[in-house]
């Protein structure tokens, strides 16, 4: 009993005294507790349940379907093919390997793709699904369906690709698209978030680049909830994104196609205009290319093949390349010197075939001179001296002010990659670009199209369009976007001289069909569609004195790249000019023999929409045409195939 | 002979020992429990398996245990204090040379039927052999150097072997739950005050040690105090679940966001959900209101418990309730720190809430051991 009594009591007391020293701590850490989930999830609460939101939920785009494009009469050039596709989850697969030999027995796979996919695979979450095999047919993919339950983790899914109806036909004009790339991103300033999904096609060249904003569309947008490691769990709700506004182009895809033929693979531009409105018909380039091999993938040796062709397919000499005009720029000269009073169309100047200016002598084509010319005769024979002489009395600023109003030496805004400026040469580019003083000799070059002076098939043809019709006609190649039309390029009158532009007019009529005329073997034979028109022969090299004393070299005899080449500008029907055709055939030789024929083709299939009878040809080229035109029909009409698919 | 023995007569027998029982500590634990099965079947997406059922099941049982702990005589636990320490530090030195590895840490025997946990068992018996020991030891003796020393050893023995297992949460319940019991048996004032100051001397050594040849923790230890100083310098990595864990109980808001509507956990962004931190799952589904609600509930348990040492006169009874309820103060109290990014992520779990069979077990035989003490009080 000794125990019990006071020790135990004070045993009892201490634990009781130091129970409460600690109940005070405890209180204090829950306390703290609870002040700590007070602000946490009270004071705390809304921007915890935002990055809560944030974790949860993924923004995902939904890409547009891209604009479609169309020709002038509703032909597709520019549609969405169907593309199915075979894609694998790893997770549903399983043995992926025993799933993949399966799978390679029932599809053609290639080996490359396949090794790419499982390099994916490793990489990329079990249940991200990875594209195994591309573009396959509906063949393909109904094989794979049907062997479903053998296939775990194998699913056919369809997506939408560009495709080309025409092929190469329109290569050029339209151009390709391409996935994005961080070049891409890095040159253009679009925030658009589009650009940041992985593979996706953008415009690379022509007008899909060019009228890249108008044929994207706009993204919707899907709000999905997503788990820690990413996987989507659901779709909490979707925004669709509006599609890309389609493209009405005016381009006659059938033209078109007409023309590429004909040029076939001599390295050439051709371009038709349409004098209504500045509608472009056809803007041909050749050799060309088929945008879809960009849109597939071009092959390694497709590549190569198209850089090193010495004609430079991938250039479209149309509106990128440019020349010297040569004697086609004689209707600047001559309309420059008429309007300021230079000289009149009846005075005569004589040709001895040559003129000597300050110790340099200069030559006309025509060795033993071309005797007494006027105006007229002047662009019918293409007569050099005649502007040796007007030039130098109107001086280069005013003819290269003439130059650029029919259409030389500016850039015409079309939709399509790289439209060059060209060149119209006058004292103030030569002291800025060359800083050096213009001289008299350049103007006599540039009388004649030669030295400085520089344009493209597209100018030529504007030029050939602004002297037709006397307006001031710009080349537009929009006609609608999304049914809305564009503003038409018919111009307003652009204030000229009657009297002078119908002289200059006159003359290249005869240049046609006037038998001393430069093109007449390429003359329009039906009297309703008589062509006008005017050939250029530029030279490329200089020809020396010692050349000149042996016989200039035939142009047969030089190397390619030296000959000189072939334009020839040209409208008709003459009396109501309704369509304007320039022809450049690169080192072709002479603008007559090798530009003036296609030019006169080309005229004639859009003066008769496609269907030109052989009647209107000169009786001895009937043969040959009748030939040409079944060769050409011969080939596989790209059209049609397209047609189908769109 | 102790304060019991000499009033035995007064003591409950047979069945009316039932009606002794403390039942508003059952009460609340089974309340507890319940708040835990609803969120195991919350955690598992809406399902009783794979964790309910089976912790379910394994209250059942505890229950069980804890009613025939009760009725088995205080003093015959008190004597058997001594040989359940000794038994359980034999199975700590054990899970050294046999123990599964599991998580990355040496922790439990597989006995075929369950797999036990030796720090578990060791957290009760620690607080038995102490209780023991100052009932045994004469007061007078309490702050003698030599009658400290051994309840030191006594602590720090099975605080080391846990610790090298390595066992971080554990080793610290271990240790603050031993040195409550020195202090609540009024040991000096003076022995706490100097190993508070050489518990900061050596936290100081600990961080000069790191990455010398004599560092006293392990890597990922070290990290997870980095971690904890600032979780947002490795948001992806260690810091990762802390963040996550925020989240969660921050966007509960006042009332949560509804049962089984917790996005946190729903979409896998917690870690341990079902274990170590299912508090944030109940805390973003039942937001302020529900989380509160548990920790009232805690600390009525903890007051019954301190309610009942105080009225019981006999040294190893209070003694021993008053080491479960630090025990088990220490469990929640560690564990709400760590998830709601006061304290370090240590493994502690969430007391009869996480899922886990050996910590319920062990704690409900504690309790068992509580009513034990609170029903074979004289009357």
């Amino acid at each position: 009993m000794k125990r019990y009594t006071k020790d135990i009591d004070e045993s009892a007391r201490r634990i009781t005294r130091r129970a409460l020293v600690v109940g005070a701590v405890q209180f204090g850490i829950v306390g703290a507790l609870g002040v700590r989930m007070q602000k946490l999830q009270i004071e705390q609460a809304d921007q915890f349940r935002l990055l809560a939101e944030e974790n949860r939920i993924n923004i995902r785009l939904i890409p547009p379907a891209r604009g479609l494009i169309f020709d002038l009469n509703g032909r597709p050039i520019a549609a969405n093919e169907q593309n199915y596709r075979i894609v694998m989850v790893r997770e549903d697969a399983g043995d992926v390997g025993e799933i993949l030999e399966r799978l390679t027995k029932l599809v053609p796979l290639d080996p490359e793709d396949l090794a790419r996919a499982m390099e994916e695979m490793r990489r990329r979450s079990s249940f991200v699904p990875v594209t195994i095999a591309d573009r396959l047919t509906w063949e393909d993919v109904a094989r794979v369906s049907v062997n479903a339950p053998a296939l775990p983790g194998i699913t056919a899914e369809v997506g939408l690709s560009r495709i080309y109806p025409w092929g190469a036909d329109l290569g050029h004009v339209v151009g390709y698209v391409g996935p994005v790339s961080d070049y891409d991103l890095s040159r253009i300033d679009d925030q658009d978030p589009l650009l940041q999904i992985p593979q996706f096609q953008i415009g690379k060249t022509g007008a899909e680049n060019k009228l890249e904003r108008r044929l994207r569309g706009s993204a919707g947008t899907k709000r999905i909830e997503v788990n820690a490691v990413g996987r989507v769990m659901r779709e909490l709700d979707r925004k669709e994104g509006n599609s890309g506004a389609d493209v009405q182009l005016t381009i006659d895809a059938r033209l078109q196609s007409y023309v590429q033929a004909r040029l076939d693979s001599v390295s050439a531009g051709a371009v038709v205009l349409d004098l209504e409105n500045g509608d472009l018909r056809a803007v041909a380039s050749a050799p060309t290319f088929d945008p879809n091999m960009f849109v597939r993938g071009i092959s390694v040796a497709d590549w190569r093949d198209l850089n090193e062709n010495k004609f430079r397919p991938l250039a479209a000499k149309a509106v990128q390349g440019t020349y010297p005009p040569g004697s086609t720029f004689k209707i600047v000269t001559a309309l420059a010197a008429l309007e300021d009073g230079k000289v009149t169309p009846e005075e005569t100047i004589r040709c001895k075939g040559w003129v000597d200016i300050y110790g340099t002598r200069f030559h006309c084509w025509k060795r033993a001179g071309h005797g007494n010319m006027n105006l007229h005769e002047s662009l019918k024979q293409s007569c050099d001296s005649y502007y040796y002489e007007i030039s130098q009395r109107v001086g280069i600023d005013k003819i290269a002010a003439m130059a650029r109003k029919l259409g030389l030496g500016t850039r015409h805004d079309l939709p399509l990659s790289a439209v060059a400026e060209g060149l119209a040469p006058d004292k103030a580019w030569k002291k800025r670009v060359r800083d050096q003083d213009w001289r008299i000799g350049d103007t006599v070059n540039a009388s004649i199209g030669q030295g400085y002076v520089l344009s493209s098939p597209l100018q030529l043809a504007v030029m050939a369009g602004r002297l037709a019709t006397g307006r001031d006609i710009t080349p537009r190649l929009v006609r609608a976007i999304d049914g809305k039309e564009e503003p038409s390029g018919a111009g307003e009158d652009i204030g000229l001289n009657e009297n002078y532009l119908r002289r200059v007019r006159a003359a290249m009529d005869d240049v046609s069909n006037s038998n001393r005329g430069t093109a007449y073997r390429s003359r329009i034979n039906a009297p309703e569609m008589k062509m006008a028109g005017k050939t250029g022969t530029s030279q490329v090299r200089r020809i020396t004195a010692e050349e000149r004393a042996v016989g200039v070299t035939r142009n047969e005899d030089l190397p390619w790249e030296r000959r000189d080449h072939a334009l020839f500008v040209s409208f008709a029907p003459v009396e109501n000019p309704r369509f304007a055709v320039a022809v450049i055939v690169e080192h072709g030789g002479s603008g007559s023999t090798a530009a003036a024929p296609i030019a006169r083709d080309i005229m004639l299939q859009a003066l008769y929409d496609g269907e030109p009878p052989l009647d209107a040809y000169p009786s001895s080229d009937r043969g040959r045409i009748a030939e040409q035109q079944r060769k050409i029909r011969e080939r596989v009409p790209p059209g049609s195939k397209g047609q189908d698919r769109a | 002979m102790s304060y019991l023995e000499y009033n035995a007569k007064y003591v409950p027998t047979g069945l009316r020992k039932l009606m002794f029982i403390n039942w508003p500590i059952i009460v609340l634990l089974t309340a507890v429990a319940g708040y835990g099965f609803i969120m195991l079947y919350s955690v598992a997406g809406g399902s009783a398996d794979p964790w309910m059922s089976a912790q379910v099941k394994r209250f059942g049982v505890g229950m069980v245990m804890l009613v025939g702990v009760a009725m088995v005589p205080i003093w015959f636990w008190r004597n058997v204090s001594a040989v359940a320490f000794g038994v359980s530090v034999l199975l700590l030195v054990a899970v050294e040379f046999f123990g599964a590895v599991g998580m990355g840490a040496q922790r439990w025997i597989d006995l075929g039927f369950m797999r036990l946990q030796p720090s578990e068992l060791t957290k009760i018996t620690l607080v038995m052999v102490l209780a023991a020991y100052y009932d045994w030891l004469p007061t007078d003796k309490t702050s003698r150097p030599q009658w400290v020393l051994v309840p030191v050893m006594i602590i720090l023995f099975p605080t080391y072997l846990v610790l090298r297992q390595p066992d971080l949460g554990t080793a610290l319940l271990l240790l603050m739950g031993g040195a409550t019991i020195m202090f609540l048996a009024g040991v000096h004032w003076a022995y706490f005050a100097t190993v508070a100051a050489s518990g900061v001397a050596g936290l100081v050594a600990v961080f000069q040690g790191r990455g010398t040849s004599w560092q006293l923790l392990k890597d990922y230890q070290y990290r997870r105090i980095d971690t904890f100083i600032d979780p947002s310098n490795d948001p992806l990595g260690a810091g990762y679940h802390i963040t996550q864990a925020k989240i969660a109980l921050g966007s509960g808001g006042w009332t949560g966001r509804g049962f089984m509507q917790g996005t946190q956990s729903r979409l896998n962004f917690l870690p341990e959900k079902h274990t170590d931190f299912i508090f944030t799952t109940l805390a973003e589904e039942f937001g302020f209101v529900g989380a509160f609600t548990l920790l009232i509930l805690y600390v009525l348990i903890i007051m019954f418990c301190v309610a009942s040492a105080m009225g019981n006169k006999d040294r190893f009874a209070s003694l021993l309730t008053l080491g479960v309820a630090m025990t088990f103060f220490l469990f929640f109290a560690v564990n709400m720190a760590m998830v709601t990014g006061l304290a370090p992520v240590v493994g502690v779990p969430l007391p009869l809430v996480s899922y886990g069979g050996s910590a319920m077990l062990v704690l409900l035989i504690a309790f068992g051991l509580v009513q034990s003490a609170h029903v074979h009080r004289p009357r």
